[in-house]
């Protein structure tokens, strides 16, 4: 009985995809690219298990089970691109993700006018410069007689310029610091978006009461963004370890190399510079598993605070 | 909101006084890059000119656009982009039309492959060996096949398209036209603002994508503009550091260096107006997601 109507069932279904042709003609080419450019790499990943050399394919390599992951655990290089990742990306945690919640509020009390606009339109135009040409920016304010170097001798805080990207103890600095000078402008649209949102008659009641701008900040607009706020949380802890290749290729040289190595641009060097492709991708993959379970982790801590999942 | 209380004009008074501050902490640095570019190379050597050129010339502009391989480059990025930007747009609206459809068979089985590759990906080994495979390597389609299709627009634009009343499409539907009909004579041309923001947005990155040249193409020819710049900061860096009394010739290049950034980010603060339009309502269709 049961068979026969899953028989007709499927006749149905098949009748009524037939009926769709057109429609399914219009979907189903972002299945056929989703399968070859999104689920053959992730097969791909197999490699990591493998020993994988130019001569062979991802399905003819030799499985070497573990191997490669035991290699990294002794890799020095690896940790120290861990580490540098790291230590960037907390810094960029710091103040990349207090810096744009302080501005959207700020933004956000401004009245309505054309400086409010200006300001908004000036705090999104980095986000949309490339990395490249942002690298470039900064090794020309970096260099010996470049704009910091100015500033600096100006202020009398030193008395000759040297290039400060030369400098690997300054590194970590720079990276980080150019990141929250290119995106915080751009971070606040979420948040901005999300205050939109927020009912005027609960500042109208805090006016009555007598509740001062900043104290109706902290009590009104902050608990009320504190969804979009926790998102973005958890969204920069499970991003710790991913690093930025576009900015480390620019701004890496020999003298910084043992700062800015970041897992990316190790992961790009062993793999498609050096040719050690298996141990490359066993390499992003340890890491890309680290992040998923730090994102659960930053989940179920948001949602302990939060009394609900943002996720 | 009248600022009432003292307490109120000082809580003003901070907000103005920082946003100032980040206005000029953006914008100044910018415009020192600019400033240099239209300085000798002498007085960028010796440091001067931070807010105005010192020497005004535009030796650096006339070196880079003397450099042939700089116009090539340009080409490069402005095919890849306008070509990448039509194939992206119209292959995303197609596939978002028939996915606005609630009774489309499969549809579940669609959404659950389109999320999962929101959250897991290859990573740039297996990825590049796929490209490899495809014999994509050092050919233009590079940059334009792989950048097809993107989960996250396509979701954008469904979003878009359930808007559009059923009745239009009804309406044509009567009349005999067919379903790609009504797609490409209806309901594309009524979305044109939501087909514009995301076609601004895919430009950007197109324009700004120098990772695909840089791990996929090896052929010069090939270079779209940031990859010439790269390639012209690192020459720069190198020589700089092989040879750092040799100010003269590295200034020289850091002159046209300067020049290139300028005019590889002239077209991004053309069009920013027009994307400054439409970012905000993508950002806000973007945040709802299905």
């Amino acid at each position: 009985m049961q068979k026969e109507s899953v028989g007709i069932r499927l006749k149905n279904w098949g009748s009524e995809f037939r009926r769709q042709i057109p429609l399914q003609s219009m979907v189903l080419p972002a299945i056929v690219f989703m399968i070859i450019f999104n689920y053959i790499p992730i097969y791909g990943l197999s490699i990591a298990f493998k020993n994988y050399t130019v001569t062979s394919t991802i399905k003819t390599a030799k499985w070497v089970a573990m191997k490669n992951f035991e290699i990294i655990l002794t890799d020095k290089y690896f940790w120290a691109s861990v580490k540098n990742t790291l230590g960037i990306s907390l810094l960029k945690l710091a103040f990349g993700f207090t810096i744009p919640i302080i501005l959207a509020v700020m933004i956000y009390s401004v009245k309505d006018g054309p400086f409010k606009r200006i300001t908004q339109t000036i705090s999104y135009l980095p986000h949309f410069l490339s990395w490249i040409v942002l690298g470039g920016m900064i090794i020309s304010w970096m260099s010996t007689t470049g704009m910091f170097n100015q500033i600096l001798i100006s202020l009398g805080i030193i008395k000759e310029g040297t290039n400060i990207l030369l400098d690997a103890d300054k590194y970590w600095w720079i990276a980080s610091l150019s990141d929250v000078w290119k995106e915080a402008g751009w971070g606040t649209i979420l948040y901005l978006a999300a205050m939109a949102g927020i009912d005027p008659t609960y500042y109208e009641a805090a006016n009555i009461d007598g509740a001062t701008r900043l104290r109706q900040t902290w009590s009104i607009t902050l608990p009320l963004i504190r969804n979009i706020i926790g998102l973005n949380f958890i969204l920069t802890i499970s991003g710790l370890l991913g690093s930025n290749l576009d900015q480390t290729l620019v701004l890496m040289n020999t003298q910084n190399q043992p700062t800015a190595e970041v897992i990316n641009s190790y992961v790009y060097r062993i793999g498609l510079a050096q040719g050690d492709f298996s141990y490359a991708t066993a390499a992003g993959l340890g890491v890309s598993i680290v992040s998923v379970i730090l994102l659960v982790i930053a989940n179920s801590l948001t949602t302990k605070l939060n009394d609900e999942s943002v996720l | 909101m009248q600022p009432r209380t003292t307490a109120d004009k000082v809580f003003d008074g901070i907000c103005i006084f920082v946003l100032v501050l980040m206005s000029v902490i953006i914008i100044f640095p910018i415009w020192n890059v600019v400033v240099n570019s239209f300085s000798s190379a002498a007085a960028v050597a010796s440091g001067k000119g931070i807010f105005w050129p010192s020497e005004f010339s535009i030796e650096n502009y006339r070196a880079v656009f003397r450099d042939t391989s700089i116009w090539m480059a340009f080409l490069i990025s402005v095919l890849k982009t306008v070509i990448g930007v039509v194939c992206h747009v119209f292959f995303c609206a197609m596939v978002a039309y028939g996915m606005s459809k609630t009774y489309l068979k499969g549809r579940k089985l669609y959404t659950t492959m389109g999320v999962i590759t929101m959250f897991f990906s290859g990573g740039m080994i297996p990825t590049y060996l796929l490209i490899k495979d495809l014999h994509l390597l050092n050919t233009f389609w590079v940059y334009i096949i792989p950048a097809l299709f993107s989960y996250y627009d396509m979701v954008v634009l469904m979003n878009f398209f359930r808007q559009v009343p059923d009745s239009l499409e009804e309406a044509a539907l009567l009349d005999g036209a067919g379903t790609w009909r009504v797609f490409l004579r209806i309901v594309l041309p009524i979305s044109k603002p939501s087909l514009a923001t995301i076609a601004l947005f895919h430009g950007v990155s197109q324009w700004n994508d120098f990772m695909t040249a840089k791990l996929y193409v090896t052929d010069k020819s090939l270079y779209p503009l940031q990859m010439k710049l790269y390639e012209i900061i690192v020459q720069q860096q190198t020589s700089q550091m092989a040879n750092p009394t040799g100010a003269t010739i590295a200034t020289t290049s850091k002159g046209i260096q300067l020049a290139t950034i300028v005019v590889t980010t002239l077209p991004i603060v053309i069009i920013y107006p027009l994307l400054q339009k439409y970012f905000m309502s993508g950002m806000m269709l973007g945040a709802v997601k299905e």
